[in-house]
């Protein structure tokens, strides 16, 4: 008798959190809302209330994916796209990091080209894309050069803080043991600027994949960006929406994957650790 | 003195530029001297065109960032605060994050047609994410003494928003403010590229079509000119609305 009052005094003083308040519960109800958007989508579309021009089934775009795919299409415009964005954003890191970290260590580098980035940085650089047009043609060259200058400035102003930013001591330290500046600047100031270069690095990634995407979608041509623009002119919505799903998925990938990366560079840092 | 030396090495750039012209290193068609941009912008301005376009995408791109600060402010300080909207709205910001903007241009054009309305929604939604992003996690980094002070002293919920909440997530909102602001130009010059029929991103198309050089160089650097000079005027106007925080 008494045990059973004990149990449910227990019971009622402390309650259990209930289950939709647990982090599994609130994932599975944003899920269950997900769930919904994309029922409410096919239904609206299957049932007639907003036309397949306008909005084409999810099960339609899926299955485009799948056949652009199969016949290859798919995968050449994926790779043309991919080629331009990653080409773009290896050259803007091959010039960028070195920059940033020269702008850090020498005063005259600094003073040439502060204002050019700093004046450079918050202009819509896109608008330039018609003088590289001009320049280069519209071919690869004109679209990684205007990859290159939209993704370059996060890096160079990346390294260039991490470069100021690092602690003198490690630096002291290794000049006073002898280290030749070349280096210090390798082996010390570089391995401490790395978190933040691998931070303006993750932020000029979806930079040149967006400017990748324009570019193609100004010129045309092969390309996803191209591929959605000819699918856009031609009404065809089945088509722009694949290009969307498959842009995204791209996007998804690359960053996650970068991430991935950042992480196998940076484990000796006490911050990656945790 | 001191802006003029620090500004120095653009005009190094300038003089390298009209020296490569004066020289004759470069056809003058593919690289104009800095006297006849000079000359076609100012017929540009005279004959009302620039104006014009320029007065169009301006009308776009705030007309869009306005919109998406109207709403996404509110969305996400709602956000933070109540839980069931946060459930409800989170899987749609989730889905709606990783997708290029610009990729959307195609999209636009089949749902609103080439008119302003395509622009100022593509515009609208690429600037909404970061302001709504923003403003949620300025309100969840808020000190919550600070709430609860708010509400041990009877102010109403709507109130401790109004006046703990937003002033408290100013700093966050007004950073993704910038970066929207910064989004809305991009979107706005890409989209008219694209499709349009006025605007200044169509205006340097058409005069880069028509192999005006001189008017196309002016028009490109006007527009980049104002994005610098918008970004700036922001950023002191960030400056003096954030007077009263710490550091």
């Amino acid at each position: 008798m008494t045990a059973i009052t004990e149990k449910q005094n227990t019971a009622r003083n402390k309650p259990r959190t209930p289950w939709l308040n647990t982090v599994a519960g609130e994932t599975a109800i944003q899920a269950g809302v997900f769930v919904v958007l994309l029922l409410a989508w096919e239904i609206a579309t299957r049932s007639g209330v907003i036309s397949p021009f306008m909005l084409p089934a999810p099960e339609d775009v899926v299955r485009r994916m799948a056949d652009d795919l199969a016949s290859g299409v798919a995968l050449a415009d994926l790779g043309r796209t991919l080629w331009r964005a990653v080409l773009g954003f290896v050259i803007s890191a091959v010039i960028g990091i070195p920059l940033g970290i020269l702008m850090g260590r020498f005063a005259l580098i600094k003073w040439f080209f502060d204002p050019l980035i700093s004046v450079g940085f918050p202009m819509p650089k896109i608008a330039f894309l018609p003088i590289f047009i001009l320049w280069f043609d519209v071919f690869d060259t004109s679209k990684i050069i205007m990859v290159v200058i939209s993704a370059i400035f996060p890096i160079v102003l990346a390294a260039n803080a991490g470069t100021e930013q690092c602690d003198k001591w490690p630096v002291w330290s290794a000049r006073s043991l002898g280290a030749s500046k070349a280096e210090t600047l390798w082996e010390i100031i570089f391995p401490l600027a790395l978190p933040q270069i691998m931070t303006g690095l993750q932020i000029a990634l979806p930079v040149a994949l967006i400017t990748t995407i324009v570019t193609e979608m100004m010129m045309g041509g092969p390309g996803l960006g191209g591929a959605m623009m000819t699918a856009g002119r031609f009404a065809d919505t089945q088509g722009v929406f694949a290009g969307i799903v498959e842009i995204t998925i791209m996007g998804l990938v690359l960053m996650k994957g970068f991430e991935a990366l950042r992480r196998r560079l940076l484990r000796w840092q006490p911050q990656v650790r945790e | 003195m001191n802006t003029i030396l620090r500004y120095s090495p653009l005009l190094l750039l300038l003089l390298a530029w009209e020296a490569i012209t004066r020289f004759g290193l470069v056809s003058r068609q593919v690289l104009p001297d800095l006297a006849t941009i000079g000359g076609a912008w100012l017929q540009l301005i005279a004959g009302g065109e620039l104006a014009w376009h320029l007065a169009m995408s301006m009308a776009r791109a705030f007309g869009g960032l306005a919109l998406a600060i109207l709403i996404g402010v509110p969305a996400g300080l709602i956000m933070a605060v109540s839980k069931p909207f946060r459930l409800a709205l989170n899987p749609l910001v989730q889905m709606i994050y990783p997708i290029p903007k610009s990729a959307l241009v195609p999209l636009m054009m089949i749902w609103l047609g080439l008119g302003s309305s395509s622009k100022v929604v593509l515009i609208f939604i690429g600037c909404l994410l970061p302001v709504i992003v923003s403003a949620y996690n300025g309100a969840k980094s808020v000190n919550p003494f600070l709430l609860w002070s708010a509400a041990s002293l009877g102010a109403s919920r709507r109130e401790s928003l109004v006046e703990v909440l937003l002033p408290a997530a100013m700093p966050s909102v007004l950073t993704g403010i910038r970066t929207a602001l910064g989004f809305a130009f991009i979107l706005m010059v890409t989209s008219e590229f694209v499709i349009a029929k006025d605007g200044i991103g169509y205006l340097i198309a058409f005069l880069g079509d028509g192999g005006v050089y001189p008017s196309m160089f002016a028009a490109i650097f006007t527009v980049a000119a104002i994005g610098f000079f918008v970004d700036r005027a922001y950023s002191m106007l960030s400056g003096r609305l954030l007077r009263w925080t710490v550091t």
